[in-house]
């Protein structure tokens, strides 16, 4: 089994910068292995606890991305990934 | 003792040993590894090393520079990314090649993903990686890692230093940097500025001398280097460096502070900055805002304009800064001298007196647009004004200020936020502009006078000509005229003005800008302590009495004689 979700990022810098690493940083805290794809650039899923990874699938403002999660943790790693996207990184 | 003119790019002075910093780029030989498990243990423990050293860098960062800071937090997050780390041991064991190698591919792999975005945040990124990739082959090397190991204050000599580089060092230790390569807007020359480390740079030629000398002495502010001084020589700069370290002191304690005038009357003093890292910076120094946004930076160097997001985003970081603070924006101030290679510009005869500045935007709508978009949203619940260089006709006012009127309409009709009242000016830096000033007034709401321009137009004397250039003084009667009629012009229609060329932070001329009107004073920020400083010496009415002895004295040079005399320690 694994837990998925669609989630549009709508802070300013997208996935770049401090949000970047907030979010790797939350990924990273999770047991579960954690998978993220930009929807709107159709790349491939990269794991979402790797820093070089999340920046190489350029994710900007408005840009769709799918995260995937699989383990013992994996719904509560896609909740709080998604409340930290949809509180715009605290901007 | 042998005297060498150098380049001035952090001011202050320094006496003391010389210390040799290599920074030589490490490039890995592919070798076969007889034990790939043996390697990854090695570049595990590498890794754990370069991690160690990276947790000192970023606390004695985190006690200067605070902004500094987040470029090492990045490096560690990329040295515990576990993709890399996962990628470097396949190939390892996959190709059967040795620790450094394997290493160096892996990291130049993202490094060039990164660099091929054309994105001027992810080349930057680009750069970082490589920085964190040659931090982990010195510690595979067994090189002397940093400077920390320094045993005694010394000035550093390096051909040339990375940020990194320049933050490893104990900086109790540090007296000055010497760089053979790196200008005025080099890493080293911003890091110094910051730390308040004298540096000079562009001694290439000089390299073996220095390397056979035992002392010297660094100049940055002048931009010399005297190796082996003699004892008289020394002396006399390290009395110089006290006399200047005091006056530093007194003026920065103080430079948070407004700068009003024995009478009451409060100058707004603002910075003129050029990226998010400037801004930071100028809020350091005493900055009460900025006078003068450079946004060339996001256009220059790449091969496309800048998105509107892209803009965006680095227009409110810098706001951000700013809080409720007044922040001027320049609009894109580029032509014939500085091109951008996307915009395929003639070449022209005349660049300063052909496409440049407002000139050039109003003919590029593909420009104008994105960016009045990007900073009208940004300075939504900030204190955003905008402003437009090289304007020499009203004509061309109208024009910009149509532009913003239809942007402004677009982005209403859209629903979006953006700054509703931000405030609209120009550039006052052609001299038809200055004569024209109670006509253009009528229009805008406020005047920035940059005097770089405006001198070298009024004198003819083309600033980057060396054999000319001396002409083109701020200090110059003609200019200061000007200066008075547009700030007459300014408050008879009720608008302010402010004041952004280099003429701004020189100390001597504080209180003739004063005494001749202008409302606001930007300079490079870390001439803000000292011009604070000048201000709050004056009542307006003695400004007055200065600025009206001065327009009747005949040349720069007499007026600069006559400024200097004015001040407490005679210059």
């Amino acid at each position: 089994m694994a837990a998925s979700i669609n989630v549009t990022v709508k802070n300013e810098v997208g996935l770049h910068a401090r949000p970047a690493a907030m979010f790797v940083k939350k990924a990273s805290s999770f047991k579960s292995k954690v998978m993220v794809e930009n929807v709107t650039r159709a790349t491939a899923p990269v794991n979402a606890k790797s820093i070089l990874s999340v920046l190489s699938i350029g994710v900007l403002k408005d840009h769709e991305i799918r995260i995937q999660a699989e383990g013992e943790d994996e719904e509560s790693a896609i909740k709080s990934l998604v409340e930290l996207i949809e509180s715009d990184f605290g901007e | 003792m042998q005297e060498i003119k150098c380049l001035a790019i952090s001011p202050g002075i320094a006496v003391g040993p010389l210390f040799f910093y290599s920074t030589t780029v490490i490039k890995a030989e592919k070798q076969a590894a007889a034990d790939p498990e043996q390697e990854i243990r090695c570049l595990e423990e590498a890794i754990e090393q370069a991690k160690v050293d990276l947790q000192a860098v970023l606390e004695n960062s985190r006690k200067d520079l605070a902004g500094e800071a987040e470029i090492f937090e990045a490096h560690l997050m990329v040295l515990d990314d576990p993709v890399l780390l996962e990628q470097v041991a396949e190939d390892i064991r996959g190709l059967g090649v040795n620790a450094e190698y394997a290493w160096q591919q892996g990291m130049e792999k993202f490094a060039e993903m990164m660099a091929s975005m054309e994105d001027e945040y992810m080349a930057a990124r680009a750069a970082d990686v490589r920085d964190v990739s040659q931090r982990v082959l010195r510690v595979l090397a067994g090189e002397q890692q940093d400077g920390r190991s320094l045993a005694q204050p010394s000035i550093i000599v390096a051909h040339e230093l990375t940020p990194s580089d320049t933050v490893t060092f104990d900086r109790s230790k540090v007296l000055a940097f010497c760089t053979a390569e790196g200008g005025p807007t080099s890493h080293v020359s911003i890091l110094s500025k910051a730390l308040g480390i004298p540096a000079v740079s562009g001694l290439g030629q000089y390299m073996e001398q220095l390397r056979q000398a035992s002392t010297a002495v660094v100049d940055g502010s002048a931009g010399k280097v005297i190796l082996n001084p003699d004892e008289a020589t020394q002396r006399t700069y390290i009395s110089r460096r006290a006399a200047l370290d005091e006056k530093f002191k007194r003026a920065f304690q103080e430079t948070t502070r407004p700068a009003v005038t024995r009478d009451g009357k409060q100058v707004e003093v603002v910075a003129n900055i050029g990226s998010v890292k400037d801004a930071r910076e100028a809020v350091k120094y005493g900055a009460e805002g900025v006078g003068l946004l450079r946004t060339e930076f996001l256009f220059l160097d790449r091969t496309e304009p800048p998105t509107e997001e892209e803009q965006y985003s680095v227009y409110r970081q810098i706001l951000e800064v700013f809080g409720d603070r007044p922040v001027v924006a320049r609009t894109l101030d580029i032509g014939g001298d500085k091109p951008a290679s996307y915009l395929h510009m003639n070449e022209e005869l005349n660049p300063f007196l052909g496409v440049r500045g407002a000139r050039l935007e109003l003919q590029h709508e593909e420009l104008m647009i994105p960016q009045l978009r990007a900073l009208l949203r940004a300075g939504e619940g900030h204190n955003l004004k905008i402003m437009f260089p090289m304007i020499s006709t009203i004509g061309e006012i109208r024009q910009a200020n149509e532009y913003v009127r239809r942007v402004k309409g677009e982005l209403e009709a859209s629903g979006t936020p953006y700054a509703r009242n931000a405030e609209i000016g120009i550039m006052v830096e052609v001299p038809s502009a200055a004569i024209n000033a109670d006509i253009l007034a009528k229009e805008v709401d406020f005047f920035s006078i940059g005097t770089n321009d405006l001198s070298q137009y009024t004198l003819a004397g083309d600033r980057t000509n060396p054999h000319v250039a001396h002409l083109a003084d701020s200090m110059d009667p003609s200019v200061l005229r000007l200066i008075g009629m547009v700030c007459k012009a300014a408050h008879e229609a009720g608008i302010w003005v402010g004041l952004c060329g280099e003429l701004g932070g020189e100390v001597i001329a504080a209180p003739v800008l004063l005494g001749l009107g202008v409302d606001e004073l930007s300079m490079n920020p870390r001439a803000i302590p000292f011009v604070k400083e000048q201000i709050r010496r004056y009542t307006v009415e003695e400004a007055q009495r200065i600025a009206s002895h001065v327009l009747g004295l005949s040349s720069a040079a007499d007026i600069r004689a006559y400024l200097t005399s004015l001040l407490p320690d005679g210059g």
